[in-house]
């Protein structure tokens, strides 16, 4: 009993880490029409923030909750407007510019921070039940994603940027002509997806440590997962990190984490091959 | 595209230019930098194989490293086992086009765009990169060969003369084959585009439900097409093994698929000299930068590729070969250009 | 069915969501028909077409040709049994020259001497010699729309599909368009969908009336033109032109 309590906040824990480590990506994606491969190094940036901020002596969790979040948004926002504005309608050229810059940000890190692991240690402790402990922290994750969504969630359907973001990725030129700025939409929205991807580098930079090369153990996930969801964001976001979280989780226990990352791959590409109307299809079908 | 420049005498021509280098360049230039050469004519190799499929097939692919990889790593394993390099040599090739056929047929037959393409590609080499990362340890042993997680493989053995396991291919013999193996993968390529098969699969890039109409199936010569650049990037994956004596998972590593990638926009899609000259070009600077401290090697490709993205999309050759296709029509039609557009 | 018969849909149907594109179609055509499809814009004729062609799929009902069913078939294997289409936009290969457009499509159901036989006869034929160097991006609008059909005849199909073949031709190619419908007609069938009354009367002799989806009428040219219910909902607008 004690042990399937302790399983299930793991694999909550699994589920609750992949949908963050995705929705920026899928914002980015769902909204812009925009592949954005450098969504791995925003994640690293994130976990940078997190760690240089605390290790200065600010609060952990306005560290990793707050500023993690701002400076990344921050920085999405200086690149939405030098490089991928030029880009929008080539989908392509936006993933091989973004590959560019994926390479850019890693440089730049290693340059300042060397090619070396940071870490912080995780905050809160650890939990006992029955027999076994599990880290407070795991919990603290669940409850991060949860609020996370329903934030995003209730931005988008309640807010008047929710409103003009929406229509604005619908008919440019329509809100355009309602006294909208299109422009200044794309930048936020951008920001916004850059935004969450820093929160969760924030997040996970405790439990992972941080280098600069950690974007790509992000990037392969985080692709699936939106890969795997469908044309609605959050929906996609969740329903994908439910089936590929638990996929992942149990062939980890059965096996090797590495393992249980191919059989989410490989569960990915076969859900492609059979479904290819299904909710993956026709989601990147309109990107093109 | 007018015939004097790119008919049969263009590759008459690529040839005698290409032997003509690899007789003339081991005289001129210093031991040590041919050995970086002979890195550079295999990586030359392996853009080819993606100036095929991406420049002429028109498919996105991001994982072409994996095949690569997959290609050095087949060839070590066997010939570790094998002695003989023979077997081992046409395994680098079978294997990795075998996996890109798996891959492909999953990918081609689902319809799935080229963005997503892109995409799945990139994820199958990192993940590839993770799993052979994991290979350390007594566990892991194919016959004689230790996979050897992210320490790699060392003292593979080099290519041989088949029958005959003791003589070597020694490190100029390399130069040699890796310089003819190059020419015969770009004259087989320039052929294959001329014949039927590579017409169609130029028609599938430039119009993919027109050919279909005409009754292509798409799907068959994309995937045809994908195997066999992923049998050449294996090709050129045994070459590197043989170069190194080595081979780790950094093969399948995203700074690697990055740069066939860059390759390839910097040398101009479209083309096959193109691939060529941009993996000379970036290797070279990339070696130039390894020298110094100052700049991480990532941020100058990063630079680069960013860099051609949004200025130089077509890349290096297309524009200098339009200046050259101008000049070559001038010289053979005297008749003014009146009506013909250039064609960038 | 009957031997004679080439094409031939049953209950065929489409819906877009609760759209209905094309509702229970019965429509039969006979080896070496020469026929036309009219209705005003909406009334689902390129829809059926592309049905016919497997660019889309039915919602329900059945498309034979020449008795073998094809309703679940793919694109190019529709192709190979002998369906040729020119769509409505020129649908062409933009980079490659019209020698190389003409020589794919030779190429597609035959070895290489027919099929430099057939490309140098249709390149002729077609009047496209002086261009066959030049890139088809480069080419006009009425061009590329004749390197288009050049590519259909090539194929050799046993039935030729042509949307709107005249749209966009000067009086001149569009006489030459309907001397190149008669000639090929001599051997494969024909459907035309147009919307220019002159050039169907110069070839027709039947014609179908699409209208919201259904076949309204199906009847020889004359009968048509004083037909009322067809007068009211298209030719009244288009004698207004």
């Amino acid at each position: 009993m004690d042990l399937l309590v302790v399983l299930s906040i793991e694999a909550l824990r699994a589920v609750a880490s992949l949908a963050l480590i995705s929705v920026g990506l899928a914002i980015i994606f769902g909204m812009m029409r925009v592949i954005n491969l450098a969504h791995g190094e925003f994640l690293m940036l994130g976990g940078y923030a997190a760690i240089v901020a605390t290790k200065a002596g600010i609060n952990i969790w306005v560290s990793t909750l707050i500023l993690a979040p701002l400076v990344v948004a921050i920085i999405g926002i200086i690149i939405e407007r030098t490089v991928i504005r030029f880009l929008y309608g080539r989908p392509r050229d936006t993933m091989l510019a973004t590959w560019g810059l994926s390479l850019f940000l890693v440089g730049i890190t290693t340059t300042i921070f060397g090619n070396t692991t940071e870490g912080i240690s995780a905050p809160a402790g650890s939990l006992q039940v029955g027999n076994y402990y599990i880290a407070a922290y795991s919990l603290i994750i669940v409850l991060i994603a949860i609020a996370v969504f329903a934030a995003i969630w209730a931005v988008f359907r309640f807010t008047r940027y929710g409103l003009i973001a929406r229509s604005t990725m619908q008919n440019p030129e329509m809100a355009a002509a309602l006294g909208v700025n299109p422009p200044a939409v794309y930048a936020a929205t951008f920001g916004i997806g850059a935004g969450l991807a820093g929160l969760a580098g924030g997040v996970m930079a405790p439990i992972t440590g941080i280098v600069p090369t950690i974007g790509a153990a992000y990037v392969a996930k985080a692709f699936i997962t939106v890969i795997g969801g469908g044309p609605a964001v959050l929906a996609g976001t969740v329903s994908a990190s439910v089936l590929f979280g638990a996929i992942d989780q149990i062939i980890t226990y059965l096996s090797t984490p590495v393992i249980g990352e191919v059989a989410l791959l490989a569960a990915a590409v076969i859900l492609l091959r059979f479904m290819p109307q299904g909710v993956t299809g026709s989601f990147f079908r309109r990107a093109s | 595209m007018t015939a004097a420049c790119n008919g049969t005498g263009g590759i008459v021509a690529a040839v005698i230019i290409g032997l003509a280098l690899l007789v003339v360049v081991p005289l001129v230039v210093d031991p040590i930098f041919l050995i970086e050469l002979t890195s550079y004519v295999i990586l030359a190799i392996l853009a080819l194989s993606l100036g095929l499929i991406w420049g002429y097939g028109g498919i996105l692919c991001f994982g072409q490293s994996a095949f690569f990889g997959i290609g050095a790593y087949a060839y070590a394993i066997a010939v570790i086992n094998m002695g003989d390099s023979t077997i081992p040599l046409i395994l680098s090739i079978v294997v990795p086009a075998l996996f890109a056929a798996l891959l492909g047929y999953f990918l081609f037959y689902a319809r799935i765009t080229d963005v997503y393409f892109g995409v799945i590609t990139l994820t199958v080499t990192l993940i590839l990169y993770k799993l052979m990362g994991t290979t350390s340890g007594s566990a892991y042993t194919i016959g004689n060969a230790a996979i050897g997680g992210y320490n790699g493989i060392p003292a593979i053995p080099p290519l041989n003369l088949p029958g005959s396991p003791t003589t070597f291919l020694s490190l100029d013999g390399l130069f040699y084959a890796a310089g003819l193996t190059l020419l015969a993968v770009y004259v087989g390529l320039r052929l294959m585009l001329k014949s039927r098969f590579g017409q169609v699969v130029v028609a599938i890039r430039e119009n993919e439900r027109r050919a279909e109409l005409l009754g292509y199936d798409a799907r068959f010569y994309k995937l045809a097409a994908f195997t066999i650049g992923g049998g050449i990037a294996g090709l050129a994956g045994c070459l590197f093994a043989n170069w190194g004596m080595f081979i780790s998972p950094d093969v399948f590593g995203l700074a690697q698929s990055a740069q066939v990638i860059i390759w390839v926009i910097v040398g101009g899609t479209g083309t096959l000299l193109g691939p060529i000259v941009g993996c000379f070009l970036v290797q070279w600077i990339a070696t130039q930068l390894g020298t110094q401290q100052v700049l991480n090697a990532n941020l100058v490709l990063g630079t680069i590729l960013i860099g051609f993205v949004l200025l130089v999309p077509k890349g290096i050759t297309p524009t200098v070969l339009d200046l050259i296709e101008r000049t070559c029509q001038r010289r053979s039609y005297a008749k003014p250009l009146v009506e013909k557009r250039s064609v960038s | 069915m009957s031997a004679e018969c080439v094409l031939e849909t049953r209950g065929l149907e489409k819906r877009f969501g609760g759209v209905v594109a094309i509702s229970s179609v019965d429509f039969n055509l006979k080896q070496r028909e020469l026929r036309c499809l009219i209705g005003p814009n909406g009334a689902g004729k390129s829809t059926f077409f592309k049905m016919l062609t497997a660019q889309i799929k039915p919602t329900t009902g059945q498309i034979l040709f020449e008795g073998v069913e094809i309703t679940k078939a793919q694109p190019h294997q529709v192709s190979q049994l002998g369906i040729g289409i020119k769509n409505q936009v020129p649908d062409v290969f933009n980079n490659l020259t019209v020698r190389e457009n003409i020589s794919v499509a030779a190429r597609s159901r035959h070895g290489k001497a027919r099929a430099a036989a057939i490309a140098s006869e249709v390149t002729e034929r077609l009047g496209l010699t002086g261009l066959v160097g030049r890139l088809v991006g480069e080419l006009a609008h009425g061009q590329r729309q004749w390197v288009e059909l050049a590519m259909v005849v090539a194929l050799e199909p046993k039935l030729i599909l042509l949307d709107e073949p005249a749209a966009g031709m000067t009086a001149d190619e569009t006489n030459r368009t309907a001397e190149l419908i008669r000639e090929v007609n001599k051997t494969a069938a024909i459907v035309v969908v147009e919307h220019d009354m002159q050039f169907i009367k110069q070839i027709a002799h039947t014609v179908t009336v699409f209208h919201q989806g259904r076949v309204l009428v199906e009847d020889t040219m004359e009968n048509i033109q004083g037909n009322e219910l067809v007068r009211e909902i298209y030719l009244g607008k288009a004698d207004d032109d």
